[in-house]
């Protein structure tokens, strides 16, 4: 095969559903004590830090990390477990996902280790939230075209420059940004950026909220002006970032965020339908269930090759362009066929104003986190095209 | 599937690579490939893989009977393999042993109904049925006042209205009025219509999840050969996310058909979980074959239209393998009433059950 592509069944093991009991019960009791309410996707403030401690008390965050740093030394598939469990909930986690998800790996495998002792164990009992530093005004998925600079003086670097579309950097403790420490040379343009660790809420760093068509406040611009940033939080190698990015991908392409996010939509439709469909209604939620468990299991196994200790990154990009694909055009779906519902479904008022929402969230999931056409062109690569 | 460590596959893949080479069968109009090829395939035991041996098959397990069926889809094998296999697991539910030579199943739509006379001979149509043409024998799913029962009939004794599906291979028509079975027996419990649709559509998925891999593996070889506007096609960015999309579509089905797969080989009974997994796999399976079948098609231009392209022995097959037990609107409308029944709140812990 030129493609090899596997997809081999990845089966939860028994210790995932004993969780998945534990992780549903905790929700629940979150839900029932007001801490958010599942059927409101919509809400405007979205930060919920004593949720985050509740959850790190839990053990669930760093769940896979060593238990020097706080983690518990568990599987990619039992993290798994809670953040779908977490995901279809609606629960609000992005003060502590990204860390989890992203920050966290970074750090553990870059980081000098009074670094990594200081503050991933701080992660794992969800004080603090995370913000990545990737896009610029002038470079998204072009993202070896930053320019935001950092110079060399005493002891660090001197940061000047904006990066912009920053999710929660307004709420964010840390960022984990990449600036340019050397100008790219004729053989490799992506030579000369640096990852590096920046500690938020500091002179020289301002924060301009950007407002989103959702009506929600969750991304921003960040102003770097001559910001000191101490040699021990240059993450990896100097000028050689473009080394580090592609291994974080398979982890944040593949999860089960990469198709959930417009879920609560489908369970509204169901709720509204009815346990007696009419043949159009029942077809048209056939079909939804049918893709949404392929991507689920396609997902699952990518989790099982991450935990092999795998880099599945072309793998994660198809379950990505797939399931980000269909999350957006998913409230849609649900759309065509709310329109023939009856009038006196208890939940159609719940059910329109999620769609609004989804509806409105929808043009973002095909962009956040890699693009469809980055993510094509990594598989075409995979394929050998390019 | 675990092509490479799995020795039923292994014997077959190289029966196909050495008798049914694409390009050759498909210069072949007479067709005088299949004889040899499924002389080879019986003196290897694979027909009958899903026959214990005290039943007169090789008893392979379910899960290496799933991968030769996923192999025979990357060869998109025109001989009723997955037929006589089904027809072999239906008779050896209930104990009855398998005769030699080529086998089909009735029915083969969910919506047909064979019934069982007061006199214990069979009636009733069965339309598209694979191969029926070509069969010694029918396994056949019957209802009677008992419920239902699985019998061994002698195909001389149907009424064979002859077709062909969109891929060229026969999906006839078959009618028995009053036709004494050589064999019949009750079927154990938790074996009825719905499980042999539910067994036929996995087998049907594979094949075409399989299918879909040598689309993807010929149409990027091809992009890597053509050259328009002075370059290799491959090197279009148009073509290249083309091709992307036919690597996830390639990738969906071949996830969702071997988990489907994969489940029904290490149940106990047909639970609602694996009723999610087959139908879905079955629904899944037929929307990339479709959307998959086409991008290779797109890549290839006007060539791969041509009879003379071994394109369409994937691409056609692929399309009418979604026809038969039960197409994805037939499993669409199942699953969304079953998902309507379970309620809302009982969707994500379904979907997440394993």
């Amino acid at each position: 095969m030129t493609a090899a592509l596997r997809f081999d069944p990845i089966r939860l093991p028994e210790k995932c559903e004993q969780l998945r009991k534990e992780v549903r019960a905790f929700l629940a009791e979150e839900i029932a004590a007001g801490t958010f309410d599942p059927h409101k996707p919509n809400r405007e403030d979205t930060d919920a830090p004593e949720f985050s401690r509740r959850v790190g008390a839990k053990g669930w965050l760093g769940m896979t990390w060593p238990k020097k740093y706080g983690g518990q030394e568990r599987s990619f598939l039992e993290r798994y477990v809670v953040t779908e469990e977490m995901r279809v909930a609606n629960a609000p986690t992005r003060r502590f996902f990204v860390a989890d998800r992203q920050s966290g790996p970074v750090l553990l495998k870059y980081a000098p280790e009074h670094i990594k002792m200081e503050i991933l164990p701080r992660i794992c009992r969800g004080e603090i939230c995370f913000a990545i530093g990737m896009s610029e005004p002038n470079s998204g998925s072009d993202l070896f075209a930053a320019k935001t600079r950092a110079t060399k003086t005493d002891g660090g670097y001197l940061i000047n420059g904006t990066k912009i579309w920053t999710s929660s950097a307004h709420i964010a403790d840390y960022m984990i940004a990449i600036f340019r420490t050397s100008p790219p040379t004729k053989e490799n343009r992506r030579h000369g950026l640096t990852q590096f660790l920046v500690k938020m809420k500091q002179p020289g760093i301002k924060v301009n909220p950007i407002g989103q068509i959702t009506g929600q406040y969750e991304f921003n611009e960040v102003v770097f002006t001559d910001f000191f940033v101490p040699d021990d939080h240059v993450l990896g190698e100097v000028d050689g970032a473009w080394k580090q990015a592609t291994s974080e991908l398979a982890y944040e392409r593949s999860g089960p965020e990469r198709f959930l996010e417009t879920y609560y939509v489908l369970t509204e439709l169901v709720r509204a339908v009815g346990p007696n469909p009419d043949t159009r209604s029942a077809e048209g939620i056939g079909r939804l269930v049918a893709q949404l468990h392929t991507m689920r299991r396609m997902s699952v196994s990518v989790a099982g090759m991450l935990e092999a200790g795998k880099e599945p990154v072309v793998e994660a990009s198809i379950v990505k362009d797939i399931g980000t694909v269909w999350e957006q055009q998913l409230p849609h779906r649900v759309r065509d066929l709310a329109a023939f519902v009856e009038e006196t479904a208890t939940n159609r008022e719940t059910l329109e104003r999620q769609l609004d929402f989804a509806i409105k969230t929808a043009p973002k999931l095909t962009i956040q986190g890699g693009t469809t056409e980055v993510l094509r062109g990594i598989i075409a690569r995979g394929l050998g095209l390019r | 599937m675990a092509e490479s460590d799995n020795i039923v596959v292994e014997t077959a893949e190289k029966i196909f690579a050495d008798l049914a080479d694409p390009q050759t069968i498909n210069n072949d109009k007479k067709g005088a490939w299949q004889a040899p090829l499924w002389q080879a395939l019986s003196e290897a035991g694979l027909p009958l893989s899903w026959v214990p041996d005290d039943l007169g098959g090789s008893g392979a397990s379910l899960a290496d009977g799933f991968a030769l069926l996923n192999a025979a889809g990357r060869f998109a094998v025109a001989v009723p393999l997955a037929e006589t296999m089904l027809a072999g697991w239906l008779l050896a539910q209930a104990k009855i042993a398998s005769p030699e030579g080529e086998m089909t199943v009735l029915p083969a739509s969910p919506k047909d109904r064979i019934t069982i006379e007061a006199d214990g001979s069979l009636s009733g149509r069965a339309r598209g049925v694979p191969f029926a043409k070509t069969a010694k024998h029918f396994a056949v799913l019957a209802h009677g006042k008992d419920g239902a029962s699985i019998a061994l009939v002698d195909a001389g004794k149907g009424r064979i209205e002859s077709g062909l599906n969109v891929g060229y291979d026969h999906s006839d028509t078959v009618t028995l009025d009053r036709v004494q079975p050589i064999t019949i027996k009750p079927a154990p419990k938790g074996v009825d219509q719905t499980t042999l649709m539910l067994m036929g559509g996995v087998a049907r998925s594979l094949q075409i999840a399989g299918a879909l891999e040598s689309m993807l593996d010929i149409s990027v070889r091809y992009s890597n050969e053509r050259v328009a506007f002075e370059k290799k096609i491959s090197k279009f960015q148009a073509v290249q996310h083309n091709l992307a999309r036919l690597a996830g579509e390639s990738a969906a089905a071949l996830a969702a058909a071997t988990s489907a797969a994969d489940a029904i080989a290490n149940a106990n009974a047909f639970d609602d979980a694996v009723y999610l997994e087959a139908a879905s796999a079955k629904i899944r399976c037929a929307e990339a074959a479709e959307k998959g079948g086409a991008i290779a098609h797109q890549v290839h231009g006007a060539i791969g239209f041509t009879m003379e392209h071994i394109l369409h022995r994937y691409s056609l097959r692929a399309l009418a393998w979604r026809d038969d037990f039960g197409s994805e609107s037939h499993w669409a409308v199942e699953l969304g009433k079953l998902v309507a029944t379970r309620g809302a709140d009982e969707l994500w812990p379904l979907v997440a059950s394993r």
